[in-house]
């Protein structure tokens, strides 16, 4: 017998034998949380990761790359890795290269370039799928075209959040978007920059992940 | 690197190393503080004791629903992850596990393991298992890696290396770590374990991690965590291999939010952590990173044992947050390390008797007031105390034919169980009771002034000269 069928077959003859009622997730998230507009989720997921040191700005479809220019100009970085073929990182090559900062994109698998990733990559742009505002907690599912360690391993990570696309709870993000019919290789949820507290209980920023996490949260209307 | 070897027996040698902590100021200020500081981060998630209670309901049930129906899930899990593209290894005993995972990195031919948080891999000790096979395992959680360098082990199963002042990391850092110069700057040092462990991360060939949930529907390993190094662990290197007790599976998706919100909430008070990463596939045709190989290792010891009885089932509702041990009178008094198992505190007394046996642990269920204070917090609501009282009665009860537990009667002595029965009796019959305490008040006298642990901290205990009963004929 294998290891599997010798524990399976201690757990067998017990299975069941406790009280089997299906927990209602759904009820208690209904009692339990609000239903927010999207300018009061906005406010209340700003809040929440601004809370957890990151950093945020409203940004427009016309201003939004001038924002990130500002950001990384204020760090003196003038290299952002992008994701080509994704609409914002084609609008970040057709425009940023010409203020004077340099775009990699990520077209190689990591094998071939992986030293260069995290040993001359200061920084990296990556949109976000959805966001949560009980938590400020972004959700991306990185992909081919943007992949995994994009928002991991340059130090300093923008990325860019639609404002309509914001729930109110995890449980409404992943029922609402059926995740449980089809999840990605990863789904993250990120909620600030790296940080630990395991010296003293005393909280630094930067860990192992990116030391800063800048959100440009896109709205329609000019101001 | 690690002293303690797999098999040794917590129980011995408790009482010193408890008191050696007792004794010690300074470790007792760090745990002091660290569990006051833990305790009012937690108490300030919880502001609405009405939400409290009720999610605390809803993720009791939720355990304890998945628990019900726990192979089943395990036949789902793995059907689901084989089907994602994932390999699921089955371990019954650490050395299972450790020649499986040992195994995949001798057919790599690997050279350097970097490991996320994982607290299964310290009860299964593959730092030295990976050791003895030349294979080099290097802690990534800032925690674990200051706790690795100092040739120790973690002292709280969330935050390792608590019981370390900043001066000592400093004085670590400097002695162990090439080219550091003794900071004691805490944004320093954590820079320090970044630049080093961040090449690590570079040339790993292996990267392990533990699992906080693994879903059976969707076939997907959740993370949680605030460094980023399981993101690492799980990302850059070619190879992923995470492992896992077999009781920490839910059905459904939904079972995860009400989960992740009660662990990150009760473990350090946080309404959520930096990443949660979800795992459901290696790297896909097109993808340009992630792990080509990803792996499972659900490993039992001892956990199918706690499984069979309805009532130490319920230690298997645990999602390992730590609050028991830091609202903890004893743990918060003696440390981490005093208790001698991987697992410390409350949590640590309830399930390191299925792991190790109760001939190695005994005595653990006995290092506890009851307060009731771990039951309390406890996000699941494991009743520890009424568990820490069944595992008293295994250990201490005369061994008997169909026991629940290994080593059951492992504690058991004749002298003091006939010492009990004849107490039973005397205080069971009027007739003897009077009789037992006249002879006590005539032959007070003859009581020992030295009465073991009892006068250690106290004046003897001495049969009054006068009986109650006496006294009060006296007074009519």
């Amino acid at each position: 017998m294998s290891a599997r069928d010798r524990i399976l077959a201690k757990l067998r003859p017990f299975s069941g034998s406790t009280a089997t009622n299906a927990p209602d997730v759904a009820t208690w998230f209904a009692g339990h949380r609000p239903r927010e507009s999207v300018a009061e989720k906005a406010a209340r997921f700003r809040h929440f990761i601004e809370l957890a040191h990151a950093e945020v700005h409203a940004v427009t479809p016309a201003s939004w790359l001038a924002t990130v220019r500002e950001a990384l100009r204020a760090r003196g970085i003038d290299k952002l890795l992008v994701a080509e073929g994704t609409p914002h990182g084609e609008a970040a090559l057709d425009e940023l290269p010409r203020q004077g900062i340099d775009c990699q994109t990520y077209d190689l698998a990591i094998e071939a370039w992986k030293s260069e990733m995290f040993n001359a990559t200061p920084a990296s742009l990556t949109a976000a799928r959805a966001a949560i505002a009980e938590t400020g907690t972004l959700i991306l599912w990185p992909d081919a075209k943007e992949p995994r360690l994009m928002s991991l391993v340059p130090p300093v990570h923008i990325v860019l959040l639609d404002t309509t696309q914001i729930y109110n709870t995890f449980f409404e993000a992943m029922t609402v978007e059926g995740w449980k019919d089809g999840l990605p290789t990863n789904a993250l949820l990120i909620s600030g920059p790296s940080k630990t507290a395991d010296i003293q209980q005393t909280l630094a920023y930067g860990a192992h992940g990116p030391k800063e996490l800048i959100v440009l949260m896109l709205t329609e209307d000019a101001q | 690197m690690n002293e303690q070897t797999l098999h040794f027996k917590p129980s011995e040698g408790f009482r010193g190393r408890a008191k050696a902590v007792v004794d010690n100021p300074f470790l007792r200020q760090s745990f002091r503080g660290a569990m006051d500081f833990l305790m009012s981060k937690r108490a300030a998630q919880f502001p609405d004791a009405e939400e409290l209670e009720s999610l605390r309901t809803l993720g009791e049930s939720i355990r304890q629903y998945n628990l019900a129906k726990l192979p089943t899930l395990l036949e789902q899990l793995e059907v689901n992850l084989t089907r994602n593209g994932i390999q699921v290894h089955w371990a019954e005993t650490p050395d299972e596990a450790n020649a499986i995972i040992l195994g995949i990195c001798q057919h790599r031919r690997a050279k350097l393991m970097v490991k996320g948080k994982s607290m299964v891999s310290e009860e299964i000790e593959l730092n030295h298992a990976a050791e003895a096979a030349g294979l080099d395992a290097l802690e990534s959680d800032m925690g674990e890696y200051i706790v690795q360098l100092a040739g120790e082990k973690p002292s709280h199963i969330i935050m390792p290396a608590i019981h370390k002042t900043k001066e000592e990391i400093a004085r670590l850092f400097a002695d162990k770590v090439e080219g550091v110069d003794y900071t004691d700057n805490v944004d320093a040092l954590i820079q320090i374990g970044r630049t080093v462990l961040r090449q690590k991360f570079l040339e790993a060939d292996i990267g392990l991690s533990g699992v906080n949930f693994a879903v059976a529907e969707t076939g997907t390993l959740c993370l949680v965590e605030n460094e980023g190094n399981g993101r690492m662990c799980t990302t850059a290197p070619p190879v992923h291999i995470a492992i896992t007790g077999i009781e920490k599976i839910v059905e459904k998706l939904e079972h995860v939010p009400p989960l992740l919100s009660l662990l990150t909430r009760s473990a350090t008070g946080q309404n959520i952590s930096t990443y949660f990463n979800m795992i459901s596939s290696p790297r896909k045709p097109g993808e340009k990173d992630g792990p080509s190989e990803v792996h499972l290792v659900l490993l039992d010891n001892g956990r199918s044992q706690a499984y069979a009885d309805e009532q130490l089932r319920k230690t298997l509702q645990c999602i390992r947050c730590g609050a028991c041990m830091n609202h903890c009178p004893v743990y918060t008094r003696i440390g981490g390390h005093a208790y001698g198992t991987t697992y410390p505190g409350p949590i640590g007394k309830i399930i390191s008797p299925h792991m190790l046996g109760l001939e190695a642990t005994a005595t653990m269920a006995t290092a506890s007031s009851l307060c009731g204070a771990c039951s309390e917090v406890c996000p699941v609501k494991i009743p520890i105390p009424e568990l820490l009282m069944r595992l008293r009665e295994e250990s201490f009860t005369a061994p008997h034919a169909k026991p629940a537990m290994r080593g059951q009667g492992a504690g058991y002595s004749a002298v003091v169980s006939g010492i009990w029965r004849g107490w039973a009796a005397v205080y069971r019959s009027p007739a003897l009771y009077g009789m037992a305490t006249w002879l006590g008040s005539r032959f007070s006298w003859l009581m020992p002034s030295k009465q073991g642990a009892w006068t250690s901290v106290r004046v003897p205990l001495k049969p009054a000269p006068k009986r109650l009963r006496d006294m009060l004929r006296e007074r009519g």
